[in-house]
C-alpha cells in the first residue's frame, strides 16, 4: 500500500516537473513578443514605413529601403527557388523508384541541414567573387538555395497524399500522364503546396547570415539587383550591434516590422489551406 | 536510354501508364522538365562542394590539417588555426542541447500524454511560433533583454553557489559562451519539441493501455512503454536539433562575445565557426584570409553533414532492429 502511494506520488511529481518545463518553454516566447511590441511599437509610425534612414544622431527616418529590399530579394529568391523545389518535389513523387529521385531526396536532406552561413559563402564565391561586387542577386540565389529543399519535401509529401484512385480515374478516362499530373494530382495537392511554399518564403525572409556578404545591406533605396541592397534582417543586425541609443530603438522597431512580414506570410499560408478546404466541403 | 526502361511508380498501377508512356509529346516534355529540376538539386550541391573546396584551396595548401589543431587566428600575421572556433561551435551546441533536451522532451511528453485536450493545440501552436522567429530577432532580444538579466541575476547566483566548479569561475562579462548557449537552447527547443511530439503521437495507444492495465502509474507507463517505443525517433529529433545549433549564426554572433580563445569558464566570451565567417568575411582583405574563412565554412559543412548522416544511420539501424525483434 505504502509503495503504491509512493509510486503515485512520483508520477504526480514528474507531471508537475513537466508542467514547469512547459512554463519555462513558453515564457521566452511571450517575453520576446512582449518586448518587441513594447519597445518596437513606440518607434513605429507611418514615417517608419515610408521614409529613408537619417544620419546617426538625428531623429526620425524609417526603413522603407529595407522593406523594398526584402521584398525584391525574397521575391527574386522565390522566382528561382520555388519552381526548382516544386519541380523536383513532383519528380520525386511521380517517379519515386528512380535513382535520380533517391539521390535528389538524399541530397535535399543534406542541403536542408547545411548551415545558412555556408550557403552564403557559396553564393559569395560563385557570384560575388566573380562579379567583383556585392549584389542583391547573389543574396537572392543564396536564399533560393535554402528554399529548395524545404519546398521540395513538402511538395513530395503532399502529392503522395493524393489518393491513387484519382490518378487511376484520370488515366482510365484517357488523360495523358502530364495532364493527369498537372490538372488532377497537382490541383488536388495545390493548397498544401501553396502553404508549404509560403512557409518556406516566410522562413527565408528572416534569414540574415546568407545576406551578410552577398546583398551586404545599404543605406539607400535601390531597385538595381546588381547592386548592394538593404534587407530588414540586415538592418536589424546593423542597428542592434551599433553604438547609438537611437539605433537600438530602430532595431526593435525594424524587428517588429520583420516579425509582421513573417507572420503575415504564415497566416496567409494557413488561410490558403483553409479556404480551399472549406470550399470543397 | 528509352524512357520505358525506367521503373514506373507503383502508384500509377502499372498497365495503363506504361501503355500511355511516350505516346504524347506532352509526356516527354513534362518529364524532361521535371528531370531537369530534379537534377538541379544534386548539381547545386556539387557546385557548393567544389566552390568551397577551390575557395579554401590556398589555406588547405598552406596549413593542411594543422588548421584544425592550430589556435592562432591572426589576419595581420596571416596565420590561421581553427581550434578555438571548432571548440566554441561544439561546446555551445552541446550546452544548448543539455538545456533544451530535457525541457523539450518534458513539454512533448506533457502535451501528448498529460495535458488537458483543450490546451494541447494552443501550446503546440505557441511553440511552433517560436520556430518562426528569425534568428536575428533572437540576437536582438538576447543583447538587450537576456544578457542584462543573466548578468544581474543568474550569473552571480551560479558563481556564488557553484563557484567551486571551474566552469562557473572568473569575471562575469555579459556576452559569453553561456549566454550564447542559452539563446541557442531557446532556438532549438521548438524543433526538438515538434519532432518529438510527432514521434510520441505515433506511438500506438495499445502500448499505453497495456502498461496502464498492468497497473503502472501514468508516469511509469511513459517510462516503460512509450519512451522505449519512441526512442529512435526521439534520438533523431535531438540530433536534428544539434544540426540546427551547429550552424546557427546570427544570434550566436551577437551573444558569444567573439573572442578567439578556449576558456575554462562559461562566463568568458568565445567564438564559433559560423560567427567568425559572419564577422570577418565581408571585411577580409587578403586572399589567404578569404581562403581560411572558406576553409572554416568547409569544415562546418562537413561537421553538419556528418551529424545529419549519423542521425540517419542511427535511425535506420534502430528501425531495422525494431523490425527484427
Amino acid at each position: 500500500m505504502n509503495r503504491r502511494i509512493f509510486r503515485r506520488w512520483v508520477s504526480n511529481f514528474m507531471v508537475g516537473l513537466m508542467l514547469v518545463a512547459v512554463i519555462v518553454a513558453v515564457a521566452p516566447l511571450l517575453f520576446i513578443l512582449l518586448n518587441l511590441i513594447v519597445k518596437g511599437a513606440s518607434s513605429l509610425s507611418l514615417d517608419f514605413f515610408t521614409r529613408m534612414p537619417v544620419p546617426a544622431g538625428e531623429t526620425g527616418g524609417g526603413v522603407a529601403h529595407a522593406i523594398v529590399g526584402t521584398l525584391i530579394i525574397v521575391g527574386l529568391a522565390s522566382c528561382f527557388g520555388l519552381p526548382i523545389g516544386i519541380g523536383a518535389g513532383i519528380f520525386c513523387a511521380e517517379y519515386p523508384g528512380t535513382r535520380l529521385a533517391k539521390a535528389t531526396r538524399f541530397i535535399a536532406d543534406v542541403m536542408n541541414g547545411t548551415p545558412s552561413i555556408v550557403v552564403g559563402v557559396f553564393a559569395w564565391t560563385l557570384i560575388v567573387a566573380r562579379q567583383k561586387h556585392f549584389s542583391a542577386l547573389a543574396g537572392a540565389c543564396a536564399l533560393a538555395m535554402l528554399m529548395i529543399p524545404m519546398v521540395m519535401r513538402t511538395t513530395e509529401e503532399l502529392i503522395k497524399l493524393v489518393p491513387h484512385s484519382l490518378r487511376e480515374a484520370a488515366l482510365a478516362l484517357g488523360y495523358p500522364r502530364w495532364r493527369t499530373s498537372l490538372s488532377i494530382i497537382l490541383r488536388t495537392a495545390l493548397p498544401g503546396i501553396v502553404t508549404g511554399s509560403l512557409l518556406a518564403v516566410a522562413r527565408t525572409a528572416g534569414e540574415t547570415a546568407p545576406l551578410l556578404f552577398t546583398a551586404l545591406g545599404s543605406q539607400f533605396m535601390s531597385f538595381h539587383i546588381n547592386e548592394p541592397m538593404a534587407a530588414l534582417p540586415l538592418t536589424v543586425f546593423t542597428y542592434a550591434t551599433g553604438p547609438y541609443e537611437e539605433w537600438h530603438r530602430y532595431a526593435w522597431a525594424t524587428a517588429l516590422v520583420l516579425i509582421l512580414v513573417v507572420t503575415v506570410l504564415s497566416i496567409a499560408a494557413r488561410l490558403a489551406t483553409r479556404q480551399r478546404l472549406s470550399g470543397r466541403g | 536510354m528509352s524512357t520505358s526502361t525506367l521503373p514506373e511508380p507503383a502508384s500509377a498501377t502499372g498497365a495503363p501508364s506504361v501503355a500511355l508512356q511516350g505516346r504524347h509529346t506532352g509526356d516527354r516534355v513534362f518529364k524532361s522538365l521535371l528531370t531537369a529540376t530534379a537534377w538541379a538539386v544534386p548539381i547545386l550541391m556539387l557546385f557548393l562542394v567544389i566552390e568551397l573546396w577551390t575557395g579554401s584551396r590556398l589555406a588547405i595548401d598552406q596549413f593542411g590539417l594543422g588548421f584544425i589543431t592550430g589556435s592562432t587566428w591572426d589576419p595581420v600575421a596571416e596565420e590561421f588555426g581553427a581550434l578555438p572556433l571548432i571548440f566554441g561551435t561544439l561546446l555551445s551546441s552541446l550546452l544548448a542541447l543539455l538545456i533544451a533536451v530535457p525541457l523539450s522532451l518534458g513539454v512533448a511528453i506533457y502535451l501528448t500524454e498529460f495535458a488537458p485536450r483543450a490546451i494541447r493545440q494552443p501550446i503546440a501552436f505557441i511553440i511552433e511560433l517560436l520556430a518562426a522567429i528569425p534568428s536575428v530577432v533572437y540576437g536582438l532580444w538576447g543583447i538587450f533583454v537576456l544578457i542584462p538579466l543573466l548578468k544581474q541575476y543568474i550569473f552571480p547566483f551560479l558563481r556564488e553557489n557553484f563557484g567551486f566548479l571551474p566552469i562557473f569561475q572568473g569575471p562575469i562579462y555579459g556576452p559569453s559562451m553561456l549566454s550564447a548557449s542559452i539563446i541557442l537552447a531557446i532556438m532549438v527547443m521548438p524543433f526538438i519539441m515538434s519532432v518529438a511530439r510527432e514521434v510520441l503521437l505515433a506511438v500506438p495507444s495499445s502500448q499505453r493501455e497495456a502498461a496502464l492495465a498492468l497497473g503502472a502509474t501514468r508516469w511509469e507507463a511513459v517510462m516503460s512503454a512509450i519512451l522505449p517505443y519512441a526512442r529512435s525517433g526521439i534520438i533523431g529529433a535531438i540530433i536534428l536539433g544539434l544540426g540546427r545549433a551547429l550552424g546557427e549564426t546570427m544570434a550566436v554572433t551577437m551573444l558569444i562575445g567573439n573572442r578567439n580563445e578556449i576558456a575554462a569558464s562559461l562566463f568568458a566570451p568565445g567564438y564559433t565557426m559560423a560567427a567568425v565567417i559572419a564577422n570577418e568575411f565581408s571585411e577580409a582583405a587578403t586572399d589567404i584570409h578569404f581562403a581560411s574563412l572558406s576553409y572554416v565554412a568547409l569544415l562546418l559543412f562537413l561537421i553538419t553533414v556528418a551529424v545529419n548522416a549519423s542521425a540517419r544511420l542511427l535511425l535506420w539501424q534502430m528501425a531495422r532492429k525494431g523490425k527484427a525483434s
